[in-house]
């Protein structure tokens, strides 16, 4: 009687160790690093990098160890933390601006264990220290700003078509309203809409004698312009974010308009809502005649210099169009397999184009991209120590300049760039200029790096108290019973941990509480047994009747009670957001361990204990 | 097989019955009178904390701000004297943290910048209204489990119970005006999750006895089956508040409150498993034939070796 067949022992034993295997990166502690990377994907991170780097700590004293560098980005480590900031200073002074350096923590998981895919939990900002955005981004906006360009190109179209109307206006922002006289020519209208405009609803009435159209957008176009503006801003925050040197950055979308941001390790909360709130743009002007008073010198783009050999231009100080009318920008290639960016323009670019460039032929387009930039500078203070100033300025630089071979409309394309990539980038970085959607901050956290580690401090504590005041009291309570209750818990916790290690889960301060919380309730369910067992045994049942008879009636009582905590976790998690759904999910993952290690766990060792013996008295 | 030593709960539930109507009355009044003190996740507006070496001094820290142009903000102290937390309305402006820490450090230089939190409005009047749709839909659907699992009977015993819980826990927190944040929203959900395994607990011996003693009143069953879980009920309590009160005193200032009301939730939790769901239960009229017919769904659990 109450023994466990021997696979059940094994299965026991087989989800002890994978969870220690799991839990075990959690114990390194994380080495202070530096991360290098390049501002753009066409700088590469190599040895020879590395090795000015490593100069440069040599001569600044700074101990440093295990470099590693895979083409795109370099990593080193340090052994004191409090020559991170310095080191950073360093690094970036040599490598200047156009490599992003960045403070970072650099795992010290051992080979064996990342090569079957451990990882320690990753700590949420309340822990680590750092700023974090909530965005909301205004859709309606980009449907309005659509409809504009939507009720500009009718326009146009009916034109071309010499179709003679009374008015087409927006009303409120989202509706077009286009007036014919004739029944013939809204129905001609009618067509032409359809066939050029597809995504927008079209009705025809008769109304005071006039024929009506009235078209708005559809609801999957609708769908289709928010996720695509949220996309692209998404596109390009996660652009902008990358370039504040950030280690793990997250950029998220969260619910149906909301972005969110969080960049660990940053203090600077006003330096990085700037950068945030970035804006770039495109001017495209054309090239200056020698000796005209109305010219402006200025460089051209790194890879252009590169691949060309030019240094700089001169253009007009006229601009024919910017990056504000550009509606869409993708990369893609010509006919003879050349990377370009096909780029569209709304009707008022795309009319402005038309006329500047039907007079030029033959003359050369430059396309300017101008960035507002921030860069820090050090100034030495009086007492003699270096201060950093975030300072913003202004970056114009040629990306392009290539003849006009024929009248350029609404959409046309930027040839002449040479990989795909920077095709890609340009394409990218005409987007972020036209940012799809107005975004406001709705949500900013700041948390200092002090703070964070108190609050691991505090958490382990409380953890640690915590347990250890329920350890012993089951010891004094249960007595043998208990130390069986306590092994349980023990493992309850290292599964919890392997758990949260392997889902990649973030933890955080709440997270915390819902672990402490779990240690209480997950004694419960051996409480529950223990208590049926006492009274079992004073019911007169022999000592393993009475084993068998509590773990089994209690069993019920146990699913009973976790399932419904179980469903308010689960509540809570789908309704919650940022700190409650922390605390739900380790509450959760804590409820459906403890079942395992109250119930079979703890079975297992009183079987291995008292299993297949006969026992005159159970002390519990 | 009856047990010598029974407890007769039932015979003070009358004295329950009015301490429970009371707490909870009174629980009522504060609440719609003095309603609560909502913390920044839910008013919206920004706080900052600061940190000092030493005891900081708020009229000192309000006059500061004051002169640096800024008007009416608390200021408090936030776990201990050295932690001070200003809390102001509206969006931080541009460079916010620089000026306000600017201004302090002007008497003090070793002022620290431990965090700055905004919250817009409209996210802060979203939680509200996630936070009251998530308790609604949480006893909603604990309801429908135990009508499923148990009985009717059992599932108002239970609900009431729990209304109990949170409406004393939330009065709790509106007379003794301590702050109410996200964190304690999920402590008090944390605290129906609690109080229901304890009221289930109770239900399912209860379900078990009516069965077994055929010869018992029901208020015997009852008496007999609480004092039969009595100690099962007070060694988890206790358990869970040496973690909570350990949570309490080292956790930090951040989970303070949500210790507090699970606390109070798991006190309150405890006292209403016994008397105010199975008081519910003697209310309704609970027979031994209401149990008939989950009985043969329970068979199978019941009949287990």
């Amino acid at each position: 009687m109450n023994n466990y067949p021997l696979r059940t022992y094994l299965f026991v034993l087989i989800i002890v160790f994978i969870s220690i295997a799991f839990a075990l990166p959690n114990i390194f502690s994380a080495d202070p690093a530096i991360q290098i990377s390049g501002q753009s994907g066409e700088m590469e991170i190599n040895q020879s990098v590395m090795d000015d780097i490593t100069t440069a700590l040599k001569d600044a004293d700074i101990d440093y160890f295990g470099t590693k560098v895979d083409g795109e980005t370099g990593i080193l480590r340090l052994t004191d933390i409090d020559q991170q900031l310095y080191a950073k200073q360093v690094i970036q002074k040599k490598l200047g601006l156009e490599y992003v350096v960045a403070l970072n923590l650099a795992p010290t998981t051992p080979e064996w264990l990342t090569r079957f895919g451990a990882s320690p939990m990753k700590l949420g900002l309340d822990l680590r220290g750092g700023v974090h955005f909530l965005l909301e981004v205004n859709t309606d906006e980009a449907i309005s700003k659509q409809m504009d360009t939507i009720v500009r190109q009718v326009r146009t179209a009916m034109r071309e078509e010499k179709l003679r109307y009374e008015s087409i206006k927006l009303v409120k922002r989202k509706q077009i309203v286009a007036a014919f006289k004739t029944k013939t020519d809204a129905d001609k209208a009618n067509s032409i809409i359809r066939q050029k405009f597809t995504g927008i609803t079209r009705d025809i009435n008769e109304e005071n004698g006039l024929f009506i159209i009235r078209s708005k957008m559809s609801e999957p176009e609708i769908k289709k312009i928010q996720d695509y503006a949220i996309n692209q801003n998404l596109t390009t925050l996660r652009n902008r974010v990358n370039e504040l040197g950030v280690s793990e950055p997250v950029v998220q979308r969260q619910g149906k308009n909301r972005i969110v941001v969080e960049l660990p390790g940053v203090q600077d909360t006003a330096a990085a809502k700037r950068i945030i709130g970035k804006t770039a743009n495109l001017e495209f002007r054309l090239e200056a005649k020698p000796g005209s008073s109305n010219r402006e010198k200025f460089s051209f783009s790194d890879s252009y210099v590169r691949d060309r050999g030019i240094k700089d231009a001169y253009l007009k100080r006229t601009v024919v169009i910017t990056g504000d009318h550009v509606s869409k920008a993708s990369a893609g290639y010509d006919e003879k397999g050349t990377p370009n960016v096909n780029i569209s323009l709304n009707s008022q670019g795309g009319a402005r184009m038309h006329r500047m460039t039907r007079n030029n032929i033959g003359q050369r387009l430059g396309v300017l991209f101008i960035e507002y930039k921030v860069r820090t500078k050090y100034n030495i203070d009086s007492d003699g120590k270096k201060i950093a100033i975030s300072e913003r300025y202004v970056e114009k630089k040629i990306i392009n300049l290539a003849t006009i071979q024929s009248a350029l409309g609404v959409g046309f394309q930027i040839t002449g760039l040479s990989t795909p990539r920077e095709a890609s980038e340009l394409a990218l970085f005409l987007r972020a200029g036209a940012m799809a959607a107005p975004m406001y901050f709705v949500e900013e956290r700041t948390i200092g790096p002090s703070l964070g580690a108190e609050n691991i401090a505090l958490g382990v504590k409380s953890v640690s108290i915590g347990m250890f005041l329920v350890i012993i009291f089951m010891l004094l309570y249960y007595k043998i019973f208990g130390l069986f209750a306590n092994i349980a818990l023990t493992l309850n916790l290292l599964i919890l941990v392997a758990f949260m290690s392997m889902l990649e889960a973030t933890l955080t301060l709440p997270g915390i509480a819902g672990i402490v919380l779990t240690v209480g309730i997950a004694v419960d369910a051996n409480v529950l047994i223990f208590s049926r067992i006492k009274e079992e045994i004073s019911n007169g049942l022999p000592p393993q009747s009475a084993i068998s008879a509590g773990y089994d009636r209690a069993f019920v009582s146990i699913v009973d009670a976790n399932v419904t905590t179980l469903i308010v976790a689960v509540i809570l998690f789908i309704i919650g957001s940022g700190p409650v759904q922390g605390f739900a999910v380790t509450l959760s993952i804590g409820i459906l361990v403890s079942m395992f290690t109250a119930i079979i766990v703890t079975r297992a060792l009183v079987n291995l204990s008292f299993g297949n013996r006969s026992i005159e008295k159970l002390r519990i | 097989m009856l047990n010598t030593n029974i407890i007769n709960f039932m015979g003070q539930r009358k004295i329950a019955s009015i301490v429970s109507v009371f707490l909870v009355l009174g629980s009522i009044v504060s609440f719609t009178t003095k309603g609560l003190v909502l913390g920044l996740d839910f008013t919206g507006g920004t706080q900052i904390e600061v940190g000092y070496q030493d005891k900081a001094n708020l009229t000192e820290i309000r006059n500061h701000l004051a002169a640096a142009g800024y008007e009416n903000p608390i200021v408090v102290h936030f776990g201990s004297e050295k932690d001070v937390l200003i809390r102001m309305q509206g969006k931080p402006a541009a460079g916010l943290s620089d000026n306000v820490l600017k201004a302090l450090r002007a008497s003090q230089p070793s002022v620290t910048l431990r965090r700055i939190d905004f919250v817009g409005p409209q996210v802060g009047e979203e939680l509200r209204e996630d936070g009251g749709l998530g308790m609604l839909v949480a006893l909603l659907v604990v309801m429908m489990y135990i009508a499923i699992r148990f009985q009717y009977k059992f599932s108002i015993g239970a609900v009431v119970a729990l209304m109990h819980d949170v409406i004393i826990t939330l009065g709790f927190f509106s007379i003794t005006e301590l702050e109410f944040d996200l964190t304690v929203l999920a402590a008090v959900l944390a605290v129906i999750g609690y109080s229901l395994n304890d009221t289930i607990v109770v239900s399912d011996r209860i379900r078990e006895n009516l069965r077994l003693l055929r010869v018992s009143a029901v208020e015997a069953v009852i008496n007999e089956s609480l004092t039969q879980t009595l100690g099962r009920t007070l060694v988890t309590s206790l358990t869970t508040l040496l973690v909570l009160s350990s949570l309490f005193f080292f956790g930090g200032e951040l989970i303070h409150n949500f210790a507090i009301a699970l606390m109070v939730g798991v006190l309150i939790g405890t006292y209403s498993s016994i008397y105010v769901a199975s008081n519910m239960l003697l209310i309704l009229h609970l027979k031994r034939e209401d149990l008939m017919p989950p009985e043969k769904e329970g068979a199978e659990f019941d009949d287990r070796p």
